[in-house]
C-alpha cells in the first residue's frame, strides 16, 4: 500500500486534530484520521495519535511528500479590530479580519477612550488591525488611537490599515511605543468601497510568522512544513476554489457554504450578489465577493441553549437531550431520537446563520411608488449551497437542515438563494482541499469537485 | 499635517435626502463638482441624515450639499445640523438646493427658514451651477485645489 507518496494535510482544531491522506497521483482520499488536540500539554502527542491512526488505516509503508496544516487551536486566532464609523471603516475591518479566519473578539470604533484600551489589554488579542478614515479622509482618530495602543501594555501585533495619508505616522507612533507595526492597504479606500485582500494576506503572513509560536504550536513544525493559515481561512480558500475554478478546471458558480459546528456556525458566500431586480435602491457597505460571517451564539453543543430558545422552547424529552449534550460536547448522537434533536438544533443554526449572512429588502412607498431598498448581498441568484461541518455532514437529515438556507417566501425580505442545488462535502475533508489548494489549485478543484457532492445524486465518494 | 492636507483634493458630500429618489439633478451636481476639481463622495438618492453624517467623519468632508425635489426638504432637514454637532463636526459648511417646499412660496422666505435651519447656503430650483461651485470655493476659502 505504500507504493506512492501520499500528501498529507492537517487541521490542528479546538477539539480534534484531524489528518487527511490524499493520493494526487489517482486524485482520490485515501484515509481521514483523528485524534483530540493536545494543545495544553503538546500539540504533537495528538498528532502522534492521529498519525497512528492513520498508519493502521495506509499501512506502514506510506511515504508523505507535503505536510501542510491550519489550525483552528488555543483559540483560534483572535483579533481586535478598530475602526471609525462602525458601519463604515470598523465594519470593514471586522469583515475583513473573519474573511482571514479570524475569531473577532472585539470591535471598537471612534476615538478609543480608557476603558476601551483597558478592554482590549483584558481581550488579550493575538492580532489588532487598526483602520479608520477613507485614504484622504479622517486623520486624527486613527492617530489617536495609535498613541493609546501604543502605549498599552500589549505583545500582541498590529496592522494598520486604515487612511494611507497618515498610515506610516500611526505606525511610527506604534513603533516607537515598542510595538511590531505593519502596513496594509486601507480596509476603505474610498467611501463606501471595502479592499480586504491586501489586510487579509498580512494577517495570514502575521500567522504564519507570529502567532503559530505565540500559541505553541510550532513543536508540530518539526512534523509539517507549516501551519500555514487559520482553519476558517481554509475553508474559505476551498469554497472560492469551488466556485470559481482555476485556468483550465472550471468551478461550480457562486455558491454558499454552510459550516455548523458545536460551537459557531460559519456561512461563506463567494457571489457578487449584486441585485437581481432592477431600478432597487442600494445601500450600506458594498460586502467582500467571499464574505465569511461567524455565528458565535449559534453552536449545537456550547451554545445550543440560545439555539433553542431560537426555536421558541421545546418539549421536557427534547431538553433532557439536549442537556446531555451540553453537558458533554464531544456527544454524538446514538439513538433516533438524539438524531432528531441533532438535526433540529442545526436546522435553526442554519436558518438564523443564513438569515444573517444574506442580504435583505425593504419596500418603502414614496410619492413616486413602492421603492425597494436592499442591504447587503442579494443571493437569491446562488445555485450552490453545501453543508459541511459534523452536526450536518453526519446526519440523516442533512437536507431538510439546508433546506433552512433557502429563500422562503413566507419571508421574503431575506435574500437567500431560490433554488440552489444542495450538496454536501461528503468526506467532512474541505479543509484539506484549501490547504491543497495552496500545492496545487487544478487538483484541488477537482477534487472538490469529486468529493463534494449534490445531495439529489446520493453520497458516493465518486469512487 | 495641516500644510498636507491643503494640498489635497477637497472632499464634498452630495446625496439626496429623506425618500427621494430624483437622482439625475444631483447626478450633474456631482459631475459639476469633479469638474471644478472636488472630490465627491455621491451618497444617491434616500440618503438618511445619518448617512450624510457618517459618510462625513469617514472622509474628513469640507462641504455636504444636500439636495431635495419632492417637496419634503423642509422635514427632512430639520435638525441636521445638531446631528453634525453631537458627531464633533459642527463647523462643517452645509448646503442645501432644490425644490425644496412645496407650493408657492416667495424663495425669500424660504431661504430664511434654512438659513436658521443651520445651512450656510440654500438655493432655489434652477439655480445655475457656476454660481454654486463659485460660492462654495468662496465659503471654504480657495479653490478646489490649492496651486
Amino acid at each position: 500500500m505504500g507504493d506512492r507518496d501520499l500528501w498529507l494535510f492537517i487541521d490542528f482544531g479546538s477539539t480534534f486534530t484531524k489528518v487527511v491522506a490524499v493520493d494526487p497521483a489517482t486524485e482520490t482520499i485515501r484515509a481521514r484520521v483523528q485524534a483530540p488536540t493536545t494543545v495544553a500539554t503538546d500539540i504533537t502527542e495528538g498528532l502522534g495519535a492521529a498519525l497512528r491512526a492513520l498508519e493502521r488505516e495506509v499501512g506502514t509503508g506510506a511515504t508523505y511528500a507535503r505536510k501542510l496544516a491550519c489550525s483552528s487551536a488555543a483559540g483560534g486566532l483572535r483579533m481586535v479590530t478598530v475602526g471609525l464609523v462602525p458601519e463604515l471603516t470598523s465594519e470593514a475591518a471586522r469583515l475583513a479580519a473573519l474573511g482571514a479566519g479570524a475569531k473577532v473578539v472585539g470591535t471598537f470604533s471612534y476615538k478609543l477612550p480608557a476603558s476601551d484600551l483597558a478592554r482590549i489589554k483584558d481581550l488579550g488579542p493575538d492580532l489588532i488591525l487598526l483602520a479608520g478614515g477613507t485614504d484622504g479622509g479622517n486623520e486624527e482618530v486613527i492617530l489617536h488611537n495609535a498613541r493609546g495602543l501604543a502605549e498599552l501594555d500589549l505583545a500582541a501585533p498590529l496592522i494598520v490599515a486604515g487612511n494611507r495619508v497618515v498610515a506610516d505616522e500611526a505606525a511610527a507612533i506604534l513603533r516607537a511605543g515598542g510595538k511590531e507595526p505593519v502596513v496594509a492597504d486601507n480596509v476603505m479606500p474610498e467611501f463606501g468601497r471595502l479592499s480586504v485582500e491586501p489586510v487579509r494576506e498580512r494577517i495570514r503572513e502575521i500567522f504564519i510568522s507570529h502567532i503559530v509560536k505565540a500559541k505553541g504550536l510550532q513543536a508540530a513544525e518539526r512534523f509539517v512544513e507549516g501551519i500555514v493559515m487559520p482553519t476558517p481561512n481554509a475553508v474559505l480558500n476551498a469554497a472560492v476554489l469551488l466556485a470559481d475554478g482555476c485556468p483550465g478546471e472550471p468551478g461550480l458558480g457562486e455558491l454558499v457554504v454552510l459550516d455548523v459546528g458545536g460551537a459557531t456556525t460559519d456561512v461563506h458566500s463567494v457571489a457578487r450578489g449584486a441585485p437581481t431586480d432592477a431600478g432597487v435602491v442600494v445601500k450600506g457597505l458594498q460586502e467582500p465577493y467571499a464574505k465569511r460571517t461567524v455565528e458565535g451564539d449559534l453552536g449545537v453543543r456550547y451554545n445550543l441553549w440560545n439555539v433553542v430558545e431560537a426555536m421558541g422552547g421545546a418539549p421536557h424529552a427534547f431538553r433532557a437531550i439536549a442537556e446531555r449534550f451540553a453537558r458533554d460536547v464531544a456527544t454524538t448522537p446514538q439513538t433516533a431520537e438524539e438524531a432528531a434533536v441533532d438535526a433540529a438544533l442545526a436546522t435553526v443554526a442554519v436558518g438564523q446563520a443564513m438569515r444573517r449572512h444574506a442580504g435583505s429588502v425593504e419596500v418603502f412607498y414614496s410619492a413616486q411608488g413602492p421603492i425597494s431598498v436592499v442591504r447587503g448581498k442579494d443571493l437569491r441568484g446562488v445555485s450552490v449551497i453545501l453543508g459541511t461541518g459534523g452536526p450536518l455532514v453526519f446526519s440523516p437529515r442533512r437536507e431538510a437542515i439546508l433546506r433552512q438556507a433557502c429563500y422562503d417566501p413566507a419571508e421574503q425580505a431575506s435574500l437567500r438563494p431560490v433554488d440552489p442545488r444542495l450538496y454536501i462535502d461528503s468526506a467532512y475533508t474541505m479543509f484539506a482541499f484549501g490547504l491543497l489548494g495552496e500545492l496545487d489549485a487544478k487538483l484541488a478543484v477537482r477534487m472538490l469537485k469529486r468529493y463534494c457532492r449534490p445531495m439529489d445524486e446520493g453520497t458516493g465518494h465518486g469512487r | 499635517m495641516r500644510a498636507r492636507r491643503r494640498a489635497e483634493t477637497r472632499t464634498v458630500v452630495t446625496g439626496v435626502i429623506g425618500a427621494d429618489c430624483h437622482i439625475v439633478g444631483n447626478r450633474i451636481l456631482q459631475m459639476a463638482l469633479e469638474e471644478a476639481g472636488f472630490k465627491v463622495v455621491p451618497l444617491g438618492i434616500m440618503v438618511s441624515q445619518e448617512e450624510f453624517v457618517k459618510a462625513a467623519v469617514e472622509t474628513d468632508a469640507a462641504a455636504i450639499l444636500v439636495s431635495s425635489l419632492y417637496g419634503q426638504g423642509e422635514l427632512d432637514c430639520q435638525g441636521l445640523r445638531d446631528k453634525f454637532e453631537e458627531a464633533g463636526l459642527g463647523r462643517i459648511h452645509l448646503v442645501v438646493g432644490g425644490n425644496l417646499v412645496v407650493g408657492k412660496q416667495e424663495w425669500d422666505e424660504v431661504e430664511r427658514r434654512f438659513l436658521a435651519m443651520g445651512f450656510n447656503r440654500a438655493y432655489p430650483p434652477g439655480v445655475d451651477l457656476r454660481r454654486v461651485i463659485d460660492e462654495l470655493r468662496r465659503d471654504l476659502g480657495g479653490p478646489a485645489r490649492d496651486g
